[in-house]
């Protein structure tokens, strides 16, 4: 078992290193091990833009940009950038920089990683679409040219992992995969990029070990002392937290909240906490003529903003936290939390207040009196609590004369719903890669967003949104996104609830800084 | 003898085709596995592609008919999940699931047996209903809690075994991964194996028990017993011999059980095998996934029931001379 090496790897570090003959043949190595929900599907970084491949990819590969424990963007595998014209970048990569194979990073591996992030099969595109063309200006210097400015380049970067051109087109992956070959691609299983750790195992959803890579260029950088990070999912809540009281692991990233203080209550471990980059909202159903699943024909209340206004005043938010999520949440009154640009802590505290009477009253107004009946969509298995928050919905609604049937499924068919845009009133969830406002615009508020499945738009609104995606100047940029979500914040096409918190559980032992995309770098940890 | 087996085997090809429709419908109310396949900033347009090219937008019987066509072959298409050939991953969690079974299977058996033999012959002692009191337990708690309460008391507080996974294994030739070669997969098989054999124990304990209640009052029995023979030779040559039909039933049909139930032991221990493969798929509406999974339990019900059917012949001689007539 892992534990027996962690055991005795503690005690080569507690009595130096050849203290003991017994302790001869194993190494005393610093082995972290990790366990989350669940496995990333593939390790081909370009395959599937989900958190948990993107979590595994960036301990693996570099990017250009990269973030520091605070968020910042720093350099990566570039060493600096300039913009030269508003449609060029120009960079300047790191030298001596290699691949795990030996290999070196140079100008042409770059330009193969953003194409094949460009890929018809690739699922990166959304954070390369823009770019018109990569230039090679020698070695180590290239430019990205993009069709119009584009203002989040760099962020949008920090999402593109570099890759060995040599390596893929020796493996036949020089495409992300493709399911019509129905055979496994080479890239599934098997990593080459320049990151901290080095793939020694992988074993879906079973095991997948990683190992420092001594040659990094970064570890002057970030001083870490994992030798080996052995990473177990395991799906089951309470067998996770059962593995970590019991020491068989060392870190979780995704403790049930409602086991946090047994957690804390246990000798040697602890929990750390931030705020996530996720809003929880309901969306309503502000376009079509009917609802689908109401009491009420002909007309769609929703559209009247005085029933959206009711079911706001409707939700006891300091219940769902104090009950529900343990207080572990921060109510919203907006969807975007305080590190994305566009943020304003007014309109959180501006949030409307929990007020039963008034809700009735704004349905009285609104020509409902007695109420209707509607049904809310949620996801079982997404949020955190998600179908609990919802629950506690129906209670706090059916106060105000609502009456709310709770379909709640898990996400496979919640999601499809939203993006089919076949729901009245829904439970969404949203964070944002990018660090901007222009992201949740171009999904949610635009009338043409994929998951704006509330249908909230207008040609005034779209036009904004769109013009926003080319100016460069941050200030005259920042006060269209302002005005946009003042329109928004007026309209409420989707009732704020609360911005999700994170908490991660250790042991005391542990130090790794913890940060708001929920993705642990394990460069960043240090064991004692 | 040959014609009855053939007639079973064309039975059970009827059974799986018929296994593989309905699962097949069902498919239909998991959701779209496209949404899952994509990250939230896939276009419409791309998704509709995937769709598309995954023959997703086909009517379910076209699906199902390419399907069927596919399966013969021997080719039961790609994870949307994992990206993997399916055969291949079934392959590589068949061994974890089949060890599993097998330990469990022999608690089951061995625990069931000797404990419906004791409480059977010595029915007033204190241990006979100490077994038959606790027995209770077994059959009553739903495998994921006695799974949790185990792993609370032996993981967590005594920290004696682990409280998930396999242990280490070691590749045999033949693609064949065995966690029981190694002292740390003997460690880690313990606590789901004992999970899982728990009901399947009860259950063979109360049937040996009421069935040799039954036997013990048989005429043979007693002019057995009067004409003067062992106790031992009546107890286990005669009476266990005559329990054995329905014990043999019940028992083959658990050990598909054993098979088919094992999903929520290996969810809970987080034991590799095909059930944890597959709640996995049904969570991301992994298609292929999910129908050649379940076309294999129905083959091991299939193919279980029948070597049950054999086994009859084996231990019931009426059913020879029947035959033979």
């Amino acid at each position: 078992m892992f534990f027996k090496t962690k055991r005795l790897a503690i005690a080569g570090i507690m009595l130096g290193t050849a203290a003991t003959p017994l302790a001869a043949p194993v190494q005393a190595e610093n082995v972290l091990r990790y366990a989350n929900v669940g496995d990333a599907a593939t390790l081909d970084p370009h395959a599937l833009n989900s958190l948990v491949t993107l979590m595994a990819g960036i301990q693996m590969h570099d990017a250009l940009v990269m973030r520091d424990p605070t968020m910042r963007k720093v350099p990566g595998l570039a060493e600096s950038w300039e913009n030269i014209d508003p449609n060029t970048w120009q960079f300047k990569l790191r030298e001596g920089v290699t691949f795990h194979n030996g290999n070196p990073f140079n100008a042409d591996d770059v330009i193969f990683s953003i194409k094949r992030a460009q890929a018809d099969t690739s699922q990166m595109k959304g954070y390369v679409n823009t770019i018109k063309d990569v230039k090679k200006i020698d070695d180590y210097t290239i430019q990205i040219i993009t069709e119009k400015p584009n203002p989040i380049l760099l962020d949008q970067l920090v999402n593109v992992f570099m890759m060995d051109k040599e390596w893929a087109e020796e493996h036949d992956v020089a495409e992300p995969q493709n399911f019509k070959e129905k055979q496994e691609t080479y890239a599934v299983r098997h990593t080459n990029g320049t990151g901290a750790f080095k793939l020694e195992s992988r074993d879906p959803d079973v095991r997948t070990v990683l190992v420092r890579n001594e040659d990094w260029w970064g570890n002057e950088t970030y001083k870490h002392n994992i030798d080996k990070v052995v990473w177990t999912p395991i799906a089951n809540d309470s067998t996770r937290v059962a593995a970590l009281l019991s020491g068989e692991v060392d870190l979780l990233t995704d403790p049930p909240i409602q086991d946090l203080n047994r957690i804390l209550t246990s000798k040697g471990l602890k929990v750390d906490k931030t705020a996530q980059l996720r809003t929880i909202f309901y969306g309503f159903d502000v376009k079509s003529d009917e609802l689908r699943h109401s009491n009420i024909k002909g007309v769609n209340p929703f559209k009247d903003s005085k029933v959206r206004q009711a079911f706001y005043h409707a939700i006891d938010i300091e219940a769902i936290k104090r009950v529900v999520m343990r207080g572990l949440a921060v109510p919203a009154g907006m969807v975007i939390e305080p590190p994305i640009n566009g943020y304003r802590a007014e309109w959180d505290e501006n949030r409307l207040a929990y007020d039963p009477e008034k809700s009735k009253a704004l349905l009285a107004e609104a020509g409902y009196p007695d109420g209707f009946s509607i049904q809310l969509d949620c996801p079982n298995n997404r949020y955190q609590n998600d179908e609990a928050i919802c629950q506690a919905t129906v209670g706090m609604l059916a106060k105000i004369g609502i009456k709310t049937r709770l379909n709640a499924q898990p996400k496979t068919q919640h999601f499809s719903l939203v993006t089919g845009k076949e729901t009245d009133f829904y439970m969404l969830g949203w964070g944002i890669p990018t660090m901007d406002s222009g992201f949740i615009f171009d999904y949610l508020m635009h009338s043409g967003g994929s998951w704006n499945a509330s249908g909230y738009g207008s040609p005034e609104l779209d036009a904004k949104i769109e013009e926003i995606r080319g100016i460069v100047d941050p200030d005259e940029r920042n006060k269209i996104i302002g005005e946009i979500w003042t329109q928004v914040q007026e309209d409420i096409p989707y009732l704020p609830l609360h911005h999700q918190m994170i908490s991660w559980a250790m042991t005391r032992n542990l130090d790794i800084p913890i940060e708001p995309n929920n993705m642990p770098r394990f460069y960043w940890a240090n064991l004692k | 003898m040959a014609n009855f087996i053939l007639y079973r085997l064309f039975q059970s090809a009827i059974v799986m085709l018929i296994v593989a429709l309905i699962s097949f419908f069902l498919f239909n109310f998991v959701g779209d596995p496209i949404s899952n396949m994509v990250g939230q900033e896939t276009t419409v347009k791309d998704m509709d592609e995937l769709r598309q090219r995954l023959g997703l937008n086909d009517p379910v019987i076209v699906q199902f008919g390419r399907f069927i066509v596919d399966a013969l072959q021997g080719d039961f298409g790609i994870s949307y999940r994992l990206q993997r050939p399916v055969e291949e991953l079934i392959a590589e969690r068949m061994p974890a699931t089949l060890e599993l079974v097998f330990v469990s299977a022999i608690i089951a058996i061995g625990l069931g047996v000797a404990g419906g033999l004791f409480t059977g012959l010595k029915r007033s002692h204190w241990f006979s209903k100490f077994i038959l009191t606790t027995s209770l337990v077994g059959i009553s708690l739903p495998t994921f809690i006695i799974g949790i309460l185990l792993i609370y008391i032996f993981a967590v507080k005594l920290n004696w075994l682990p409280s998930f996974g396999r242990g280490e294994v070691v590749d045999l030739k033949g693609g064949w991964s065995t966690g029981l070669l190694t002292v740390s997969g003997w460690k880690a098989i313990i606590l789901p194996s004992i999970t899982l054999a728990l009901y399947q124990t009860t259950l063979i304990l109360r049937i040996i028990r009421s069935e040799l209640l039954e036997v013990m009052r048989t005429d043979f029995i007693k002019f057995a017993r009067a004409r003067g023979l062992k106790s031992r030779d009546i107890n286990y040559g005669h009476a266990l011999k005559n329990t054995l039909v329905p014990v043999i039933t019940v028992t083959g049909l658990q050990i598909g059980s054993l098979i088919a139930f094992s999903i929520v032991t290996e969810t809970v221990f987080q034991w590799p095998g095909m059930g944890a493969l597959f709640i996995q798929a049904v969570q991301f509406a992994d298609v292929p996934v999910m129908s050649a999974y379940l076309i294999l339990v129905a083959l091991f019900f299939v193919v279980i029931n029948l070597i049950v059917d054999l086994l009859y012949f084996v231990v019931d001689p009426r059913l020879r001379a029947e035959i033979k007539n």
